[in-house]
């Protein structure tokens, strides 16, 4: 891992689109190196996945957000990993973290409705072993994700000349 | 009635950029490669102090020379950023931007009679300021050949026993050279010999892509012969809050320090506590933006050379300057055209000295959207100018 692959990974995390041929030129390297690195960087796992930043809220399809926090009994030998790989395994369960703080491990849930996330957490999450105190919290408005701002701005006018 | 207008004001020459800019006013989709200045927003963290400070009633004047902070921030950053350090006390003017620097460079030094090296292309200010303060300015070539930079031997066949200084930029404003140290050496040698001051504008020091930029006081032998301008606009994205500095030894700091406190009093105080605080915390999204820039040299000046316009890779600042020559047209002509036809904004080298004839300026201090947008443009430009040179041959 060295400063070339650093800035394949930055264009690559801005636009994972972008042609190889202009990766080439940008980072300075041949197209060869450029599909070598990437290869690796793939087959090492540090490329998870391709992905697209999507306004849900613009595409209109009523998806509805939340962030659920849960207090969780550590086990002896495993802590909080077998509980966190358990919940990992919900498809509506979009990320998933262990923090410090009040509370433990924190869920990204999506869902078509409130009622549906409440239905989820109620059911599926809140009555599992070593799960002591729930907190959900739903998504009004979001405003920047994952390093995009949604909100559109004016842009300020240049002159179209200086020196 | 007689005309007011002074011998002086009158020998100045009006810009030659004013009729570009008054047909790029007229379009609405111009894609700017005109603007000598950053396309990113002041980074956030600088302009929350900014704010955070006039709602504590920061507006007042500050000391002339600038706050204590600034200048013991400007005098640490130079000492370990270039290995420059002057004496916060003494040696260092906080100005109105590089712009008010070099102009009370020039006149702190120069007398009526004096003749003023300016290495060309460069920065349209540095010759009207010299005709302001009376002196003779004397055009130093910078040739393509040399990568834009400064030679002993240009710099030789120019001085004469009236010549009191040599105002220069690196990196270059428009070409993007840089000097390094064993170029600097070569011109320190004759400053020496001939007992000449350096003026030597840094601004785009920060924007160096290969390797560290040399900043030309680290010569022993020339430290106390030169003055050393530098500033936040381009560095920091913070044009509009007109923050540049002057360094310089004692003797001459004293002497600009007199003319700045008549002409600008002080600079202003939101800008200074911004430029602090830009020293203080923003070196990471400074960084970040260098990052981004060499990105856009590297897209740009590829693209430039498919469609054969041929150009060097600058190691600095924010400009390209391919030449035009193949395309049979004058910088001018080509500059005026491209606008006229395909909204894209460039400046013509030769409005930046008789060295940049046959060159414009692009500045890439834009989106690399808009970069790629701009050479499909100047494509379509170029295509359409050989067709109709085909018809008009047939």
């Amino acid at each position: 891992m060295d400063e070339k692959d650093r800035t394949l990974l930055h264009l690559l995390e801005e636009n994972c689109r972008t042609p190889i041929s202009e990766l080439a030129v940008l980072a300075e390297m041949s197209e060869q190196d450029v599909k070598k690195r990437i290869a690796w960087l793939e087959s090492t796992g540090v490329i998870r996945r391709y992905g697209a930043v999507i306004d849900w809220e613009r595409a209109g399809n009523g998806n509805v957000t939340s962030v659920i926090d849960l207090k969780v009994s550590p086990e002896r030998d495993f802590g909080y990993d077998r509980i966190a790989e358990r919940i990992a395994r919900f498809p509506q369960v979009r990320s998933l973290r262990l923090m410090t703080g009040t509370y433990d491990l924190q869920l990204l849930v999506t869902g078509s409705s409130m009622h549906e996330i409440a239905r989820f957490v109620a059911e599926q999450i809140a009555p599992m072993d070593r799960i002591r105190e729930t907190a959900t919290h739903i998504t009004m408005k979001t405003y920047k994700e994952n390093g995009t701002t949604f909100a559109e701005r004016e842009e300020v006018e240049r002159l179209p000349y200086s020196f | 009635m007689r005309s007011f207008v002074s011998e002086r004001a009158s020998a100045i020459p009006p810009s030659g950029i004013r009729k570009f800019f008054d047909i790029a006013q007229t379009m609405e989709d111009v894609i700017s490669l005109g603007v000598g200045e950053p396309d990113f927003v002041t980074p956030w963290c600088v302009c929350e102090a900014a704010i955070y400070s006039i709602e504590q009633g920061s507006t007042t004047y500050t000391s002339n020379k600038g706050t204590p902070q600034l200048r013991g921030a400007i005098s640490h950053y130079l000492g370990t950023r270039f290995g420059t350090p002057y004496d916060p006390e003494e040696e260092v003017i906080v100005t109105c931007g590089v712009s008010e620097a070099a102009d009370i460079a020039i006149r702190a030094v120069v007398d009526p009679g004096d003749e003023v090296l300016v290495a060309e292309p460069c920065y349209v200010s540095y010759i009207p300021c010299v005709t302001l303060a009376g002196g003779t300015p004397v055009s130093v070539p910078c040739r393509a050949e040399d990568e834009f930079r400064l030679t002993a031997d240009a710099l030789a066949e120019k001085i004469t026993p009236r010549t009191k200084a040599l105002v220069a930029n690196f990196p270059n404003n428009p070409t993007g050279g840089v000097m390094g140290e064993s170029d600097w050496r070569a011109v320190a040698d004759l400053l020496v010999d001939h007992d000449l001051l350096l003026i030597s504008d840094e601004v785009y020091a920060e924007l160096t892509y290969d390797g560290d930029h040399f900043s030309p006081a680290r010569i022993p032998e020339i430290r106390d012969r030169t003055i050393t301008l530098n500033g936040f606009s381009k560095a920091f994205a913070m044009t509009g809050w007109r923050i540049g500095y002057l360094c310089a030894p004692r003797e001459i700091t004293a002497a600009a320090l007199k003319i700045h406190q008549y002409v600008a009093l002080c600079a202003p105080i939101m800008g200074q506590v911004a430029a602090y605080e830009a020293l203080r915390i923003g070196e990471e999204e400074k960084d970040e933006m260098v990052r981004e820039y060499r990105l856009r040299r590297n897209l740009f000046v590829d693209g430039l050379n498919k469609l054969g316009l041929s150009c060097h890779l600058p190691k600095g600042a924010f400009y390209a300057f391919p030449s035009v020559e193949s395309t049979g047209m004058s910088d001018t002509e080509f500059a005026e055209a491209l606008l006229r036809e395909q909204h894209v904004a460039v400046v013509p080298g030769s409005v930046l000295g008789p060295s940049g004839l046959g060159h414009v300026r692009c500045a890439y201090a834009v989106s690399r959207d808009h970069l790629k947008d701009a050479l499909s443009r100047m494509e379509a430009f170029l295509e359409s100018r050989k067709l109709s040179e085909q018809i008009s041959s047939n």
